[in-house]
């Protein structure tokens, strides 16, 4: 049936020509600006590079001296990986305790679903990182409502114990995408498995271990892969709520700000493409161990029968 | 029973209701904190101000050092709908070809392409900024554009694919027998009915080129090329507290073009979402 498909859609193949044609941008970007660039900053990161003399050759010097030779970084790397492990779950839990609560039949249900998204649009604004930095400011509104309740933290975005969860908090507000992805997918699962779940007595936490959790396992797995990857990318947040230096004392220095610094404030840019490949090849590797275990928890209904 | 359920109902919309007010606070929070005196800011919980002022916008319109708001908003603009126009024309002929066309690569190119999707931009920031330095394009507006209208948003061409691929294929044969060729069965078959894809890829398009920030700090330097995110990191230097009202009042004005497009389409906006797993 697919290859009827495809056979009848595709039938100008005798000019190939004018596919080439219609795909010329997209090649001419993925060339010159993927490709190409892959390339040269693979190259860069071997390399001496301020961006106005000649890049000289330097073999392995920047990765050796970012892994051994460089707090900084492995602060940066500390910050981000911390980031990541309380930013990712905690939003994931959001989005699927709301998505859980907003799966109803109600004629409401949509009205709640978009205001619920919304924060995800505003949230990767500038603006709203700003909003933030002057809610969890000393004397802003969180520490003045902590104070009156008698827990004395003197303001979060100057404290290097709690800014970093100043962003964190700001990236699990954003729930609101991996929870409308969570609601398609809660839809999806038969209801004849939650009335027979119900016919066996299971009580709600029974039915969620037994029939939700297994059934949206692969929605669970899809934005689990998705959230982590953008997570350890972030970079507005950071740079908003700690002046673009990481600080105080280089709590919330995250990765890509280091690299930012790095490559566009000290124009060291052979050293911030070193680090920018040392981000792809750990971004790749979580994500192939994440697939590793997927095996153990992800559950494809359709692979049962077989 | 139904007095129970009825009561049941009101409990959902109340827990509902609840934490979505505790969600919107601090956008609500901001806006009310546009119109109010700097002193009251930062430490007013407060949504309602003591004295409404409207010296926080006419300060942002005036503008700071001798740049008015206007001129952000225009550069803004500017990078976010050359953004649009050129995604949705690139990532549609893309698209089209990967989608309808056969061609002894495409195979290969398109796994290429969906390998781009994940990325991260960091690996390319460098080199790309060689590029346009070389090019003299830095503090323009074009390394901002000209990577959408070559389709490097790899994402929305996967979209658009997915979207051209489930149109029906007799349309085509339809098309080929009416003596139309690939040009004008893209030109008068599938751009048209390709719609929906084209507005929801026009749509997060100009929301993430609006809020994008990384790449306008790394081209943008001179304050006339500004654009409102730029223009609202300053305000990040200033620690003292007189600046918060105009730092308010424009964050709002930042805001309020993703708010008003949020209304207007905010069905595609989660339909998209939802169907695709993109993430806003």
């Amino acid at each position: 049936m697919t290859a009827l498909r495809q056979r009848t859609r595709t039938r100008y193949g005798d000019r190939p020509g004018i596919a080439y044609l219609f795909l010329s941008p997209w090649m001419a970007g993925a060339l010159l600006l993927t490709v190409g660039p892959m390339l040269a900053s693979l190259y860069l990161s071997f390399t001496n590079y301020d961006l106005f003399t000649t890049p000289r050759w330097i073999g392995l010097a920047n990765y050796r001296r970012l892994l051994l030779d460089d707090p900084r970084f492995l602060t940066a790397v500390w910050v981000t990986v911390k980031y990541v492990a309380l930013s990712t779950p905690l939003k994931l839990v959001a989005a699927l305790a709301v998505a859980m609560l907003l799966n109803r039949a109600s004629r409401a249900q949509g009205f709640y679903r978009s205001a619920f998204y919304a924060p995800s649009l505003l949230g990767a604004s500038v603006a709203v990182a700003l909003v933030w930095r002057v809610i969890f400011d000393t004397n802003g509104i969180v520490d003045q409502s902590l104070s009156t309740l008698g827990i004395h933290t003197g303001g979060w975005v100057a404290s290097p114990r709690y800014a970093l969860l100043v962003i964190v908090a700001l990236a699990v507000w954003q729930f609101g995408a991996p929870m409308v992805i969570f609601l398609a997918g809660l839809k999806q699962i038969p209801a004849e498995l939650y009335d027979a779940a119900a016919v066996d007595g299971a009580g709600w936490w029974r039915t969620f271990r037994s029939v939700t959790l297994p059934m949206l396992s692969p929605v669970i797995f899809f934005n689990l892969v998705l959230e982590t990857i953008h997570a350890f990318q972030a970079f507005t947040g950071a740079f908003v709520v700690s002046g673009g230096r990481g600080g105080p004392t280089d709590s919330t220095l995250f990765y890509t700000l280091y690299l930012y610094q790095k490559g566009f404030t000290e124009y060291r840019m052979g050293y911030a493409s070193a680090m920018a490949w040392l981000l792809v090849i750990a971004i790749a590797a979580i994500t192939a161990l994440l697939f590793r275990t997927a095996r153990m928890w992800v559950f494809y209904a359709g692979e049962d029968g077989r | 029973m139904t007095a129970s359920r009825g009561w049941r109902r009101f409990a959902w919309h109340a827990v509902c209701l609840a934490m979505l007010a505790a969600l919107l606070y601090p956008i609500v929070w901001l806006v009310s904190s546009s119109f109010k005196p700097a002193n009251e800011i930062l430490s007013s919980l407060s949504l309602l101000p003591q004295k409404v002022i409207g010296s926080n916008y006419s300060e942002v319109f005036e503008g700071a050092a001798g740049i008015s708001v206007w001129r952000f908003l225009t550069n803004s603009l500017i990078v976010s709908l050359g953004s649009v126009l050129g995604n949705v024309a690139s990532c549609a002929l893309a698209a089209y070809a990967f989608a309808w066309l056969r061609f002894r690569l495409r195979g290969v190119l398109f796994a290429f392409m969906i390998g781009t999707i994940m990325l991260p931009i960091h690996v390319l920031l460098i080199p790309q900024y060689t590029i346009f330095q070389r090019l003299g394009l830095v503090d323009t507006f074009w390394p901002l554009v000209l990577p959408k209208l070559l389709a490097t948003d790899a994402f929305f061409v996967f979209l658009i694919v997915q979207f051209m691929r489930a149109l029906p294929r007799e349309l085509g044969d339809a098309a080929r027998i009416d003596g139309c060729g690939p040009v004008q069965t893209f030109r008068h078959i599938v751009l048209p009915l390709t719609k929906p894809a084209l507005v929801t890829t026009a749509i997060f398009t100009f929301i993430w080129s609006w809020n994008d920030f990384l790449s306008q700090l790394i081209y943008l330097n001179t304050p006339d090329n500004y654009t409102l995110p730029l223009a609202l990191r300053l305000f990040i230097d200033q620690t003292s507290q007189t600046s918060y009202g105009a730092m308010m009042a424009m964050s709002v004005l930042t805001l309020l073009p993703i708010g008003l497009f949020f209304f207007a389409f905010q069905r595609f906006l989660v339909e998209g979402v939802a169907t695709t797993g993109m993430n806003g």
